[in-house]
């Protein structure tokens, strides 16, 4: 609260100065200074990983854990993550299903086809005419061309692919959505976003935009950016899809849950990409 | 899904230099105090000895409990001496067993 008094009587005096000097310009120059207040305020809290822009005041979640959950999403050889990776490795390769072929196959070595691919979806599927997930892209993938059985939603199989698509992506941009097809579910996306739901009729924007930064009980809000996934989360004691974490969310507020691959689900995920559109991909992460 | 571990070494090693040894892998870690949605007990399911062996004589050993976490991580020293295999082995409840053999070659 000191500092923050602090930083208010230094705006003023500063903004009294410019008026003084040139007061056409102050209101550019005052912008400037609360931009640069505000990037100082976040150095001293805010350690490494490149942001999107410089001044890009979105942060990953990356950013409001503790020293060691850092440190074990970036060393590979602890990041518990890497383990479904080394899987979703071997089943890139591997034969199975009823027709007995491998995503090899017809994508090839996924370190060239599959590059970027994670900060691309949700993204719009032409068979089923609607935007899908990659878990879901990766679900119906096999069940189309390995002739897998699509049951296991979000199985560990899934995971493990995605988790190994994700490796390909780390450090891409996440895109911004211009699908055409897309739009109005990205729009849907963002009405959800905003909407108050549950029994404790709250939004996804009333923490994560409102709140972002505050703590709820012991934990730290994050804004919410979908920077990591599938994330090895500590609490869950595994690797999970983003669906999953906003079925956690929506379990919170006591609203109803949206099932994976539903068509609210992918409208939010779509929205949250094109939210942080721009960041960097960090491939598979760790969350408390 | 099939057994994944993790295990690091230093990429060379000097003769007579501390070296860490970190591993990892992937475990249930079930603690048989759980209960399924449908109620019934979650039977236990946890590794209940980790050692690793260099050239069959064993360097280091650790028993590991219920509360330990899912997919064990493990880090420790050793005095590199002589270069050889390097045999992680994992003992579990239900008869789990797992091998991992690795090369150290010491400079």
């Amino acid at each position: 609260m000191i500092s923050l008094g602090l930083r208010g009587s230094l705006r003023c005096r500063l903004s009294r100065i410019l008026i003084q000097r040139d007061s056409f310009k102050w209101h550019a120059l005052m912008a400037v200074f609360l931009t640069c207040v505000f990037s100082c305020s976040q150095a001293q809290t805010v350690h490494s990983l490149p942001t999107a822009k410089p001044q890009d005041a979105r942060l990953s979640g990356f950013e409001f854990m503790g020293e060691s959950t850092r440190a074990l999403q970036l060393d590979a050889s602890q990041n518990p993550a890497m383990l479904s990776v080394r899987e979703g490795e071997q089943l890139w390769s591997a034969r199975i299903g009823s027709k007995q072929a491998a995503c090899q196959d017809c994508h090839g070595n996924a370190n060239e086809s599959m590059r970027g691919i994670a900060s691309r979806y949700p993204a719009w599927d032409g068979a089923i005419k609607r935007p899908v997930s990659l878990s879901h892209r990766i679900n119906l993938c096999r069940s189309r061309y390995l002739g897998m059985d699509q049951s296991l939603i979000e199985g560990p199989a899934t995971l493990a692919l995605e988790a190994y698509l994700a490796l390909q992506s780390k450090a891409d941009r996440i895109t911004s959505v211009d699908d055409p097809n897309v739009l109005p579910w990205l729009e849907n996306g963002h009405r959800l976003f905003e909407k108050r739901i549950g029994q404790i009729a709250l939004s996804c924007a009333d923490c994560h935009e409102h709140r972002a930064g505050s703590r709820l009980g012991a934990s730290v809000i994050p804004q919410a950016h979908p920077t990591a996934y599938p994330v090895y989360r500590l609490q869950w004691q595994s690797l999970g899809a983003l669906s999953r974490r906003i079925r956690g969310c929506f379990s919170g507020i006591r609203a109803e849950l949206p099932e994976p691959y539903s068509d609210p689900m992918v409208s939010l995920e779509l929205y949250l990409r094109q939210r942080a559109a721009g960041m960097p991909h960090e491939g598979p992460g760790v969350r408390p | 899904m099939s057994i994944q571990t993790l295990i690091d070494l230093p990429p060379s090693i000097m003769r007579g230099a501390l070296i860490r040894i970190r591993v990892s892998i992937s475990h249930p870690m079930e603690t048989g105090y759980r209960r399924s949605s449908e109620g019934e007990r979650l039977s236990r399911n946890i590794i209940k000895k980790f050692s690793c062996m260099l050239n069959g004589d064993l360097i280091f050993s650790a028993d590991l409990y219920p509360a330990i976490s899912a997919n064990p991580y493990l880090s420790f020293q050793h005095r590199a001496a002589r270069s050889g295999e390097l045999t992680f082995l994992w003992e579990g409840d239900g008869g789990f067993k797992h091998v991992e053999r690795v090369i150290m070659s010491v400079q």
